[in-house]
């Protein structure tokens, strides 16, 4: 199998397991427990929470572990939403994950001011149109730092910037899941509030996900209970998934460099043998501010669900975007926001590379494709 | 061969596929995701719902074959959905399981039997398919009690020609008792008898909620003309309805006829709902040549067929038959074989 779809999930890198290993069977107490092997787990868990916030140049108190993307998106904007500041509402864009989109509907439902700011052709936010949303009530404005369909990298320097000299009091919130393979993420460099991640994108764990909150930013937890992490989210801790967290983290951020150009350039020949091969594919992929790892392109003429179908018996694993529960390839609200036609979006076809992929895989998935769509027309 | 097997999450698609894959034959999978409602939620009763979706990828699974779920949600929309409101609208009775086999099972399924690199489509319907003189035979299934070919008479000699029924020689009872033999999780599962996307709830509510505009009121008039009541909108009305009427007129009374246009529902007697014959639109002939003269005609899904004769496009029973409504289908037998099918355009007595 030649798997193409990083951005839905990620082998885990060597060691990882390893690592995890002992933690979910021989130093197996409960971090808040009062016996041996419970300190014993406890003092794991702060060693991986501090080599964890280091990764991103936090302070430890600053992470708070959670079970992935989805939950500290909810936990971004809800916590923030319903939290003692008088402040209520969510700005955000038409092309966030359903994590950050439903969690802000789900918000609106229930009466708090909510706004999803558009993008350009290409994906892009225009930061003013985005700060003209912002009200005297907007509590968050939640931007990700680059999109999971197309891998848009949008300018979250110039956003906070922006946001910070117009509506300080304002809080940032960041989802980062799909970037820290290939991003430098500083979160005092970035300026962010809250930033959201999650192992598995990046040769780590499922399961496993933090969400970096800046000392002092007022939030409400999701998960009432024992008081764990600070009080901002009550639950028994995953020592195991915290380890591989940790571990994943510092791998991927040492792999960072090698990451960028080498799968970099193993995306770029997929894409140039493609197009070579097919001159009318699209590229909905923006030509510049482009994450070095996704690739988003449309094939006229074919209907996605039949490519990927035929792409999966020829042992090419791709996607139409996000993975939801009955896992059937629904129109792309991402390339719908960007303008394409419903049509359109059926033609598109995500491509996601990751830590794993060689350059001949680049070669045989671009020549699978080639024949694949020449005798689907 | 390769089937493309259409799996609804139910226990006769599940054995289907299983048949097929025992069979030698290389087998894809796939569930049609068909409907979510206005806010976007999955139903939760009838088939083809997201648990279904579930119980067929596990089914799949566990015979490993490869699985997908197709979106068909617009299609279904603009061919069944609206068509079944707007069904309502015109005063006809749709039936939306027919309409869902033509505009988007069958038709969507067997164009895209290329695309899958299928050679045959493969359902879970209890009817019998074979060939027979160089023509392909659609007769009721073995289990006459769970026969399906009735919603099948839409479907033509090119369409049957790539399409397998392996379920339609069994007995529902031999199917579950196969499906258990298999150790799949389906074989004692319930059978759906609602629509999908109206699921448990009365399909009045759903045209409530969907179609609020098509309510207008109007007059229940008796059938020499005399208004004896009001009603909010003629979809709350179906021929031959006795209960619900809102009005009270000492003798069983029943809906004989509605008149969307003036949005009229006339009441009469008993015996003024006999038909005698009915105009047919949009007909198919299943086994491959027009038809005229006797036939057996069944127009519902599970009633008795009775004796009618074909001419042209009308079919005039043999004997009046009560609570016949346009926008029915109807099924031409020849005993067990299927001859062709079409929807009743109206009535006449």
């Amino acid at each position: 199998m030649i798997y193409l779809d990083h951005a839905a999930t990620t082998p885990m890198r060597p060691g990882i397991w390893e690592a995890m290993r002992p933690y979910a069977n021989e130093v197996f107490g409960n971090s808040s427990g009062v016996h041996e092997v419970s300190r014993r787990a406890k003092n794991v868990l702060e060693e991986a929470r501090e080599r964890i916030a280091a990764t991103i140049g936090a302070r430890p108190q600053e992470i708070v572990l959670t079970s992935g993307g989805t939950e500290s998106d909810n936990l971004a904007l809800k916590g923030a939403a319903l939290s003692r500041s008088p402040r209520s509402g969510v700005v955000t864009i038409a092309t966030e994950h359903d994590a950050v989109r439903e969690t802000a509907d789900f918000l609106r439902r229930l009466g708090l001011p909510t706004a999803l700011v558009g993008v350009d052709e290409d994906g892009a936010v225009d930061i003013d149109s985005l700060l003209g949303r912002v009200t005297a009530e907007t509590a968050v404005i939640s931007v990700m730092c680059l999109n999971n369909e197309t891998g848009v990298i949008h300018d979250l320097p110039g956003i906070v910037a922006a946001a910070r000299a117009h509506h300080p009091e304002v809080l940032i919130h960041t989802d980062a899941v799909q970037a820290f393979s290939s991003q430098d993420l500083e979160v005092d460099a970035l300026g962010v509030d809250m930033l959201t991640l999650t192992g598995h994108k990046f040769g780590g764990p499922k399961g496993a996900g933090l969400l970096y909150v800046r000392e002092g930013t007022p939030l409400e937890p999701l998960h009432h209970g024992g008081g764990q992490e600070l009080g901002r989210r009550s639950g028994t801790h995953n020592v195991a998934g915290a380890v591989g967290l940790a571990e994943a983290m510092e791998a991927a951020k040492d792999d960072r460099l090698r990451f960028r150009t080498e799968v970099g350039q193993i995306r770029d020949d997929f894409e140039k043998r493609v197009i070579a091969g097919l001159p009318d594919v699209v590229v909905n992929t923006p030509e510049t501010m482009r994450s070095p790892h996704h690739l988003n392109l449309r094939f006229p003429g074919v209907r996605n669900q039949t490519l990927l179908m035929r792409l999966d018996r020829a042992g090419v694993a791709a996607s139409a975007g996000s993975a939801c529960q009955s896992g059937a390839a629904t129109v792309s609200h991402v390339l719908e926001a960007m303008g394409l036609a419903a049509g359109e979006a059926r033609e598109s076809v995500r491509f996601s590379f990751g830590w794993d992929n060689t350059p001949e895989e680049a070669v045989d998935a671009a020549d699978l494709v080639l024949g694949l769509v020449e005798g689907l027309r | 061969m390769r089937a493309l097997v259409a799996m609804s999450g139910g226990v006769d698609s599940s054995v289907a596929a299983a048949m097929m894959r025992q069979a030698g034959h290389e087998v894809v999978g796939v569930t049609l995701k068909l409907w979510s409602g206005p806010g976007g939620e999955a139903p939760t009763a009838g088939c083809c719902t997201l648990s279904d979706a579930e119980d067929a990828r596990r089914v799949a699974a566990q015979l490993d074959i490869p699985y997908y779920v197709l979106d068909y949600t617009e299609e279904f929309r603009d061919g069944v959905v609206d068509r079944f409101v707007q069904d309502y609208v015109s005063g006809r009775t749709p039936n939306p399981c027919i309409e869902c086999n033509r505009t988007v099972k069958f038709d969507r399924l067997l164009d895209g039997l290329a695309d899958f690199d299928c050679d045959v489509l493969v359902t879970g319907h209890h009817a019998r398919n074979r060939l027979e003189d160089g023509m392909w035979a659609l007769r009721r299934g073995e289990d006459r009690a769970k026969d399906q070919s009735y919603v099948l008479s839409m479907l033509t000699q090119p369409e049957l020609a790539r399409t397998r029924f392996p379920v339609g020689d069994l007995t529902k009872t031999s199917v579950r008792a196969s499906a258990a033999e298999m150790g799949l999780r389906t074989a004692a599962k319930p059978e759906s008898m609602d629509i999908c996307f109206v699921g448990q709830r009365d399909y009045r509510a759903f045209l409530r909620d969907t179609a609020p505009e098509v309510f207008a009121p109007g007059p229940v008039v008796a059938s020499d003309g005399a208004e004896i009541g009001r009603h909010d909108g003629v979809i709350g009305f179906t021929v031959g309805q006795r209960r619900g009427l809102g009005v009270a007129l000492g003798e069983p009374r029943f809906v004989v006829r509605i008149d969307a246009g003036t949005s009229t529902v006339v009441l009469g007697r008993r015996d003024e709902l006999a038909i005698a014959g009915v105009r047919l639109r949009q007909v198919t002939w299943t086994a491959g040549t027009p038809v005229t003269g006797r036939v057996m005609a069944q127009y519902r899904a599970h009633g008795e067929p009775v004796a009618a004769t074909l001419h042209d496009d009308r079919l005039l029973f043999a004997e009046p038959q009560e609570a016949v409504a346009p926008g029915q289908t109807v099924a031409f037998y020849d005993g067990e074989r299927v001859l062709g099918g079409a929807l009743i355009a109206d009535t006449f007595q």
